[in-house]
């Protein structure tokens, strides 16, 4: 158990988390702006990753190394974001809209219906076994460094994750739809009096969200290179754990718990087993909500009465 | 929007006479009566789908745990499964072969219904001022962790081959000149008779609970968590009971579930799905409402276990589907059925197929839910 192999479990902890954060962020901003935990989101970027994987098949992609394959890349990751986002976007108008004001449990439960109308589809479209997602980058190691591994993937991990990070902060800080989209989130009716357009916001909301995540499932084939249609529980739950754990609604936070997420399950995986690494997750999970229910950078909200 | 809500929801609870009641009370009896003859005139629940009818009655008993914690208490719990799964194990400890114990089935039954209330106070205790949201991914997540530490605890639970055999109740009991456990091996109809009486039992403690001072508590801390405590109503206490009630009858349900089969199942029998499916028929059904709890489940989980089998064998039969293409198969389309009924019911009827009554007249007010 050298330094070495510590670093190099950290070096994968973050590059998984990396893209547990993108998924995180759809969850966090759909609950910090409607409260409604998005059972479905998962599922979504299930789908996201089968029309990738359809994608590569009928555009014959493979690992040329060439510059090619990074723009085919760059589009998959396009294509598959605006698919996410729009879906996302035509599912919230759909079913949760008219649910708006209905009782908290009324859009849960909707949401597990509509994860499980997902999965179906993913069922059709990929078959019930486990498909493998074509390896389109070299597996060269970028380090010159025989114990350190850093491949192109984990970099395209970083490459991606990084700008798109960049962007949505710039837009929830800096623009006016960001503005509007945290004005929604502190108090939608008070929005709506000073002439914020809600349900464009949240119907913004939802497509970011969905947009990131069909990022994330591009991301997440070329990365482990291995999906089916029941990853989505598994994913959005990890997800959802570091969307909880940074404070939920926050969205560094949502950040900052996917990194720590991907640490302690890469670190999990090492030091204790890879099948306690669910247990472990959970647990910290638990005892998070447990002590510090606002998350780690989450604001303590009272109750409303 | 309160004050629209309080005339109705301050009204009393539903009395226990009266012209609906007493329907609803004669309409529970008839079924129980056609329930327990159906086995002795209709010889194929002698086979297999009196197999299939015990776990269809198993499945209720678990719907009707779920139902104390959100359909009475308004405590959204995703991890069921994890106390019918603890249920389940502990009875097979003391009751296989494997182990020095090998009591029998009626004292391991009382025993494991003890553990599974221990283990819900001791999941509730902790998680008590938890907001609805948060309630919920806890108990989805130590749901997570029961399932895992099943599958991993080898040497304890037997991993993925689970634990087996659990012998039938009454092993090696005879009366009568009648052994038991032979009876009970050879007959489904022993596990079917077993099964209803137990659903019977735990339908007529969910009626008299409803009617109890512990039960209106129950309502009370759902409606309104502080004007319940106002009231001088314990919320702690109350919401505690929940949490031991719910777990020890989904303990129940487990042992039934472990000795029907004859083996605990791997622990992906205890997984999040089946939570999930039986919070579905619950909410289908109609939250808080025992015959609706008890229709749900039959739509759910008789279309999942009995239909759907019975029609993709159909579809085989009749040859349309040479290719095995899993879109021309019943089975195919489960997930999809249950999304969409999910999506429509809580569009259309919130308050589920049979509703029980006050919480239809809270869906109807549009006002804030629990």
């Amino acid at each position: 158990m050298s330094v070495q192999f510590f670093l190099q479990q950290c070096l994968i902890g973050l590059t998984n988390g990396a893209l547990i954060a993108l998924v995180a962020l759809g969850y966090t901003m759909v609950y910090g702006i409607i409260g409604l935990i998005n059972f479905a989101h998962g599922d979504l970027i299930m789908l996201g990753a089968c029309l990738a994987l359809s994608l590569v098949g009928a555009l014959g992609m493979t690992a040329t190394g060439a510059a090619t394959t990074w723009v085919g890349i760059g589009g998959l990751v396009l294509l598959c974001g605006l698919f996410c986002g729009l879906l996302n976007v035509a599912v919230d108008r759909i079913v949760y809209k008219p649910l708006r004001n209905a009782p908290k449990l009324a859009p849960l439960v909707s949401a597990i219906g509509v994860s499980f109308i997902f999965m179906n589809v993913g069922l059709f479209w990929l078959g019930p076994a486990d498909k493998s997602f074509p390896e389109l980058l070299p597996s060269t190691n970028l380090l010159h460094n025989d114990a350190l591994q850093f491949t192109w993937k984990d970099l395209l991990v970083v490459i991606i994750v990084g700008p798109l990070m960049v962007a949505l902060s710039v837009l929830v800080k800096g623009t006016k739809l960001g503005k509007a989209m945290r004005a929604v989130s502190q108090d939608p009716t008070a929005a709506a009096l000073v002439g914020v357009d809600v349900d464009r916001v949240i119907a913004a909301t939802f497509f970011i969200g969905g947009f990131l995540g069909g990022a994330a499932s591009v991301i997440y084939g070329l990365y482990i290179n291995t999906i089916g249609f029941q990853m989505g529980f598994q994913n959005g739950l990890y997800a959802f754990t570091a969307a909880v754990l940074g404070g939920i609604g926050s969205i560094p936070g949502a950040v900052l718990g996917g990194l720590v997420i991907g640490l302690v399950r890469a670190l999990a995986s090492a030091y204790v087993g890879e099948r306690w690494t669910g247990a472990i997750v959970f647990a910290i999970l638990i005892v998070i909500l447990v002590f510090r229910p606002e998350g780690l950078l989450g604001r303590r909200v009272k109750e409303k009465v | 929007m309160a004050t629209t809500r309080s005339p109705r929801t301050s009204s009393p609870p539903a009395p226990s006479t009266g012209p609906w009641a007493f329907l609803a009370q004669r309409w529970e009896l008839a079924t129980l009566a056609v329930l327990a003859i159906a086995p002795l005139v209709i010889p194929a629940l002698g086979g297999a789908l009196g197999g299939q009818v015990t776990n269809l009655f198993i499945y209720c008993i678990l719907a009707l745990a779920l139902n104390v914690m959100v359909g009475y208490t308004g405590l959204v719990h995703l991890g069921i499964a994890s106390f019918f799964g603890i249920g389940a194990y502990v009875l097979a400890i003391l009751t296989v072969p494997m182990y020095p114990f090998q009591i029998g089935f009626l004292a391991a039954a009382v025993i494991a219904v003890l553990v599974t209330a221990g283990t819900g106070l001791a999941l509730g205790a902790p998680t008590l001022r938890l907001r609805g949201d948060y309630l919920a991914i806890v108990t989805l997540g130590f749901g997570e962790v029961v399932k895992v530490t099943l599958r991993n605890l080898e040497q304890i639970t037997g991993g993925m081959k689970g634990l087996n055999p659990v012998p039938p109740p009454g092993a090696g009991v005879t009366i009568a000149g009648i052994d038991l456990g032979k009876e009970f091996a050879i007959d489904p109809r022993w596990f079917y008779y077993l099964a209803l009486l137990s659903l019977a039992g735990v339908v007529l403690a969910m009626r008299r609970l409803e009617n109890s001072r512990l039960g209106r508590a129950l309502v009370a801390v759902r409606e309104d968590e502080l004007a319940a405590q106002a009231m001088g109503i314990s919320a702690t206490k109350v919401k505690l009971s929940a949490f031991a009630m719910s777990s020890a009858v989904a303990g129940l349900a487990g042992c039934l579930y472990a000795a029907s089969l004859s083996t605990t199942a791997d622990p992906n029998a205890y997984d999040f799905n089946r939570s999930i499916m039986v919070l579905c028929a619950v909410i289908l059904g109609g939250l808080g409402s025992i015959p609706g709890t008890l229709l749900g489940v039959a739509i759910l989980v008789g279309f999942d276990t009995i239909l759907a089998p019975w029609a993709d064998s159909w579809i085989q039969q009749m040859d349309v589907n040479p290719k095995g293409l899993s879109y021309l198969s019943f089975s195919g389309w489960r997930l999809a059925f249950f999304g969409v009924a999910l999506v429509l019911v809580m569009r259309y009827r919130p308050e589920g197929l049979i509703p029980s009554r006050r919480l239809a007249a809270e869906l109807h007010d549009g006002g804030a839910g629990p």
